[in-house]
């Protein structure tokens, strides 16, 4: 069977970062190149060798009854659903044509470690009978699906932090095979919490610039130490382009291709050749039916640790040869988001097209020789190419590049 | 040990407290005749919430044979008062 697949729009965006509450506030940071990384003096986290961390403010987003059932997660994913979804024009759609693919790379976690405590403390009677829904990691993607009234499935990717990227490109594949007409796709993560840090800590991954958080998430920078763990959530609403002209509905961008590919090398240190994340360019570009000199600029997955940066460069380098697109590193304002951190790359990289400017890489002071790339720095640059490319990896081998076009 | 004397109406202005912070009910609708499920919108999860709520309130014990017969507030009311007078 032949038939030309359909092409896909990207609707409507949502984002609730540490750069602010909405779309327009991370544009704005990104921008001006603001950072939304701070120290964590709250007295849970002083005994942690890394206490650097970057929280988003959910203050009178939600409801009290409506926030009390659902994990921090859950809670990230509606509040930018709802904008993504409002920005869309609240789509009529059947709901057996809108679907909902929401990953997120940890889960519940902040319920699970509490309620481990409830256990301990007074016994399983007094176990919350909403624990298992608010700490698996589908709850955001069902808890967006309610809202929504969402009937052609849910979906929830889970590949650590390419978890919000492969969500996009899971939410691709169900509008070009025809089983959805409108998919709500994105990522949520919420675990600032002492454990998962102490954890992430033990792998010698994260930042320790306790003296100058601002500057503890430096991609690139010869500087660079580590990560910086976030929180928040990254939605968009996709929808098949006739399904989106027929509506008469705004068009932020499209979402062209998408390529997956797997390290089968370790499963957190990265291919130090950039092998796996090279061949998901390659397969991305492939799937959009372009070429590397059609992309102009890339937000890169760029976490700012050592190694991690410098095998995604050795991959641009494979993917483009000689051509060299203007690369961004989002996380140098926002730290690491895991699994919200593809979906909110999307939306950065979706803006900068449509509005034709890359922003600029904080702390890149002192460029890295080794991690050769084009880097966007101090002022925001140009954009003019009809595509980009974000890039996510995660633990577990996870590469996952998108091409977005305007 | 004998639990003070509670009359069915503080028993139900219990219950109101309890069904708000669970569920966000008015204090309004907690009236005897309601349901649960129904009127109230309780469903089954945030039940098993007012009845841990309502045990440590009321100091009572509430087994889950009992529940499934708790369909309205006064079924609650009535159970809550007989047990803490038989406590």
């Amino acid at each position: 069977m032949s038939r030309a697949l359909p092409s896909v729009v990207v609707t409507g965006l949502g984002a609730l970062t540490p750069l602010g509450p909405d779309v327009a506030a991370l544009t704005e940071g990104l921008l001006a190149s603001r950072s939304g990384v701070r120290l964590l003096d709250e007295p849970e986290f002083a005994a942690l060798p890394a206490r650097l961390g970057a929280s988003v403010d959910t203050t009178g987003r939600l409801e009290r009854v409506e926030a009390r059932t659902l994990d921090r997660v859950q809670q990230l994913a509606l509040i930018a659903a709802r904008e993504a979804w409002a920005d869309a024009g609240a789509p009529e759609v059947a709901p057996e044509r809108l679907a909902v693919v929401i990953g997120s790379g940890i889960g519940g976690a902040l319920t699970l470690l509490a309620q481990q405590q409830v256990l301990q403390a007074s016994g399983p009677r007094r176990v919350s009978p909403h624990l298992v829904p608010m700490l698996m990691p589908n709850g955001p993607a069902a808890t967006v699906a309610l809202e929504l009234g969402a009937r052609a499935g849910v979906h929830c990717p889970v590949s650590a932090c390419a978890s919000g990227a492969e969500a996009i490109a899971q939410g691709l594949d169900l509008l070009r095979l025809g089983r959805a007409d409108v998919v709500v796709v994105g990522g949520s993560e919420a675990c600032l919490h002492p454990l998962p840090l102490a954890g992430f800590a033990q792998m010698r991954a994260l930042s320790t610039r306790h003296d100058a958080p601002e500057a503890a998430s430096r991609p690139y920078d010869k500087g660079r130490d580590g990560f910086v763990l976030g929180e928040g959530a990254g939605v968009l609403v996709l929808e098949t382009e006739a399904h989106a002209a027929a509506r008469g509905a705004r068009v932020h961008g499209r979402v062209a291709g998408a390529g997956i590919a797997s390290d089968a090398h370790h499963v957190t240190a990265p291919d130090p050749t950039g092998a796996g994340a090279a061949r998901s360019i390659v397969a991305a570009l492939r799937d959009a039916g372009l070429s590397p000199t059609d992309i102009g600029h890339v937000n890169a997955h760029a976490t700012s640790t050592p190694l991690g940066d410098l095998a995604e460069a050795r991959a641009l380098a494979t993917a483009f040869g000689t051509h060299r697109p203007a690369v961004t590193a989002t996380k140098s304002c926002t730290g690491h988001l895991l699994g919200a951190a593809g979906a909110i790359e999307a939306i950065a990289t979706v803006v900068a097209l449509r509005d034709g400017l890359v922003p600029p890489i904080r702390n890149l002071d002192d460029p890295d020789d080794e991690a050769d790339v084009d880097a966007v720095r101090v002022t925001p640059r140009q954009l003019v190419h009809e595509g980009a490319l974000s890039t996510s990896f995660g633990f577990g081998g996870h590469d996952v590049s998108l091409v977005l076009t305007r | 040990m004998t639990a003070p004397a509670l009359s069915t109406e503080d028993v139900q202005a219990g219950l109101a407290e309890v069904l708000h912070e669970v569920a966000g009910t008015e204090a309004s609708a907690v009236v005897p005749t309601a349901t649960f499920d129904f009127d109230l919108d309780v469903d089954s999860l945030a039940m098993v919430e007012v009845v841990v709520a309502c045990e440590e309130k009321f100091g009572v014990t509430i087994p889950d044979t009992e529940l499934e017969k708790l369909r309205t507030v006064g079924d609650a009311i009535t159970f809550i008062h007989n047990a803490r007078l038989a406590a």
